[in-house]
Parts: structure tokens; C-alpha cells; sequence
């Protein structure tokens, strides 16, 4: 598997995200953001920080970085795109996944681990977990705040687009377990196609035991074990 | 060519949760000012530049907040000409 992680300036979390990709194995390579080949590669994620310090809206100017043209291209054939944090923030405001992140309800940068329940493991960046399997991630944003129109939001439950959702330890939904007020607890969600996931949570920082937790391996783990299987 | 100033407000949607306008509200509130409904909080945007007319002008600056000054599914935005040639001295 080659996995390409953008840096955008501004990005914080590309160097986990490197490390996080080849702990399963991955050939990985940066793409700066003004590189505009993506040959190559089978998978690009778009990682976490504060692309042009959240300028106008978080993602509202990587977006038009020269490398997006070619990510939505990218994903358009159906390339697996990882978006988390600030990535998913970028992908919202490309268009390529639906809806909006806006300020958390609390109004705080919220740093800190949270419960999720995986409820969509039919995707190349779930496939190694179990269905309703409790998680514990970090997240860490001032705008995770999901927000969508009561429409889309029947669409995304109607097609299993909500991949992860904000729990209790016990995995309930409940508005204390839902760090920024979203929509739906929606914490992680897919295009249509299934190929593009965007997601406030870190799993990139929940790796290694002695750092707290492993609950993130699985993305990682996923990706590798769909992208390894492809015969050509 | 002439030179316009343009004002372009950039407003959450109506019904969208605005926490900080929430926040001013409390702070309102707090320092005596009871009668208030609502607080919402947006942000204004000034651009000088060169067109033909105030309404190319207009055209122009309505094509870059639908393109990226603001975000469609949270935002509404408002454009207006401010200043012309003459009244801009900075």
C-alpha cells in the first residue's frame, strides 16, 4: 500500500499520520500541497492542524491548494481519501463530503479522548473493526461542530453514510457525550461511494498502548488489509 | 476602470446555532441589558478593486463569496458598494 499524506502549511499531524500509515505497513511519501501528480498512489490523507491558520472558515483555503484539483480527481475514481481534523474540515469545504464543521457548542478547543461507536464497518477504512465496537480516540479542534440540513441528514442515516458517532463510555448518545454539539453526535462520516471518510477523532494518536490506546490502529489496519488484497 | 470599495457581510443562516453570538448574549445580559432576543454574529469583509461599473463590481464580488467567502450550508452573505474613486482616500 503507498499512502500519500498532504502537508498543507499550517498542517500539524502530517508526521503522525506518516508514522501512524507505515506502523501497518505502508510505503509512505508527503505530497506538498503545490504537487500536482498524484500517480501512484493508493491512498492520500488529508491530515489534521490548522491549514492557513483557519483563515475566512478551517479549510476554506487548502482547499483550493493546486493539490485539491487532483484529489477530487482522485477520489472521483474512487481513490480512498482519509480526511481527520482539520482534513476533514478541507474535504467539507472542497465538496467532497457533505455538510459543514463550525465552532463546538462550548465555544472551547476541546482536547481531550472520547468514546465513539463504529457503526458503519463496510467501508475500506472500517472493515477491521466490529459493528457497535466502542472506541476511545482523541480529538482535538475549536470547530467540530457538524453541521447539515434536517434533508441531508435523513440522507446520510438512510444510506449508512455516519461511520462513527460520539458516545458514552457505555455507548449511548447523549449530549454530554457529544464533545462539540454535533449534528446526529455525527463524530465521522463517508461520501456516497464510500471512498472518501472524513473525521474529527484522531485515530493516528491512538497507536501505541503506552500513549493510552490502540482504538485507532483499525483505520490503518483497514486500509491496508483492502488495498493489499487488490489483484490487478 | 474605476475604483470600488465593497462591503460584503457574511452572516450564519437563520436557525443555525451561533455559540458566540450565544455568548455575547449572556455577556449582554449579564451586564444589564435584559430586553435582548438574539445575538448572531457574522463577519464583514472590505475589498477595493477596480471594475468597469458598481454593478461589474457587484457581479465580481457576489462571484467570490459564492466561489469562497462564504460557506453555502452555514453562511448568507450580503454585498454592497461602500465607496467609489472619489470617497476612497486611503
Amino acid at each position: 500500500m503507498r499512502v500519500g499524506v498532504v502537508t498543507f502549511p499550517g498542517s500539524n499531524c502530517d508526521y503522525d499520520l506518516y508514522k501512524a500509515a507505515q506502523q501497518v505497513g505502508a510505503d509512505v511519501e508527503f505530497i506538498w500541497h503545490r504537487q500536482k501528480n498524484l500517480d501512484g498512489y493508493d491512498v492520500v490523507m488529508l491530515p489534521g492542524g490548522f491549514s492557513y491558520g483557519d483563515y475566512l472558515r478551517a479549510g476554506a483555503i487548502a482547499r483550493i491548494s493546486p493539490v485539491m484539483e487532483d484529489i477530487v480527481g482522485f477520489a472521483e475514481n474512487g481513490g480512498p481519501v482519509l480526511g481527520i481534523c482539520n482534513g476533514f474540515q478541507i474535504l467539507c469545504e472542497a465538496g467532497l463530503l457533505p455538510g459543514a464543521l463550525i465552532r463546538n457548542v462550548s465555544l472551547r478547543f476541546e482536547s481531550r479522548d472520547v468514546h465513539m461507536l463504529v457503526e458503519q464497518t463496510e467501508t475500506p477504512f472500517t472493515s477491521e473493526y466490529q459493528k457497535g465496537q466502542i472506541l476511545r480516540i482523541p480529538i482535538a479542534h475549536g470547530e467540530g461542530n457538524y453541521e447539515a440540513d434536517g434533508q441531508l441528514l435523513e440522507q446520510l442515516e438512510a444510506e449508512g453514510r455516519i461511520v462513527f458517532r460520539y458516545v458514552n463510555r457505555g455507548g449511548e448518545m447523549t449530549e454530554e457525550a457529544n464533545p462539540n454539539g454535533s449534528r446526529n453526535s455525527i463524530a465521522g462520516l463517508t461520501n456516497e461511494s464510500g471512498n472518501v471518510l472524513g473525521m474529527m477523532p484522531h485515530p493516528e494518536r491512538a497507536m501505541e498502548e503506552v500513549l493510552g490506546s490502540v482504538d485507532g490502529m483499525g483505520v490503518f489496519l483497514s486500509l491496508a488489509a483492502n488495498l493489499s488484497t487488490v489483484v490487478l | 476602470m474605476n475604483h470600488f470599495r465593497m462591503e460584503i457581510l457574511v452572516k450564519p443562516r437563520p436557525g443555525l446555532l451561533d455559540p458566540e453570538g450565544k455568548a455575547i448574549h449572556h455577556a449582554l445580559r449579564s451586564l444589564g441589558w435584559t430586553d435582548i432576543h438574539d445575538v448572531r454574529v457574522g463577519k464583514a469583509i472590505y475589498i477595493d478593486l477596480e471594475a468597469e461599473d458598481s454593478v461589474t463590481a457587484l457581479e465580481t464580488t457576489e462571484a467570490m463569496c459564492r466561489k469562497i467567502l462564504a460557506n453555502p450550508v452555514t453562511e448568507d452573505f450580503e454585498v454592497s458598494v461602500v465607496g467609489d474613486t472619489e470617497r476612497i482616500t486611503a
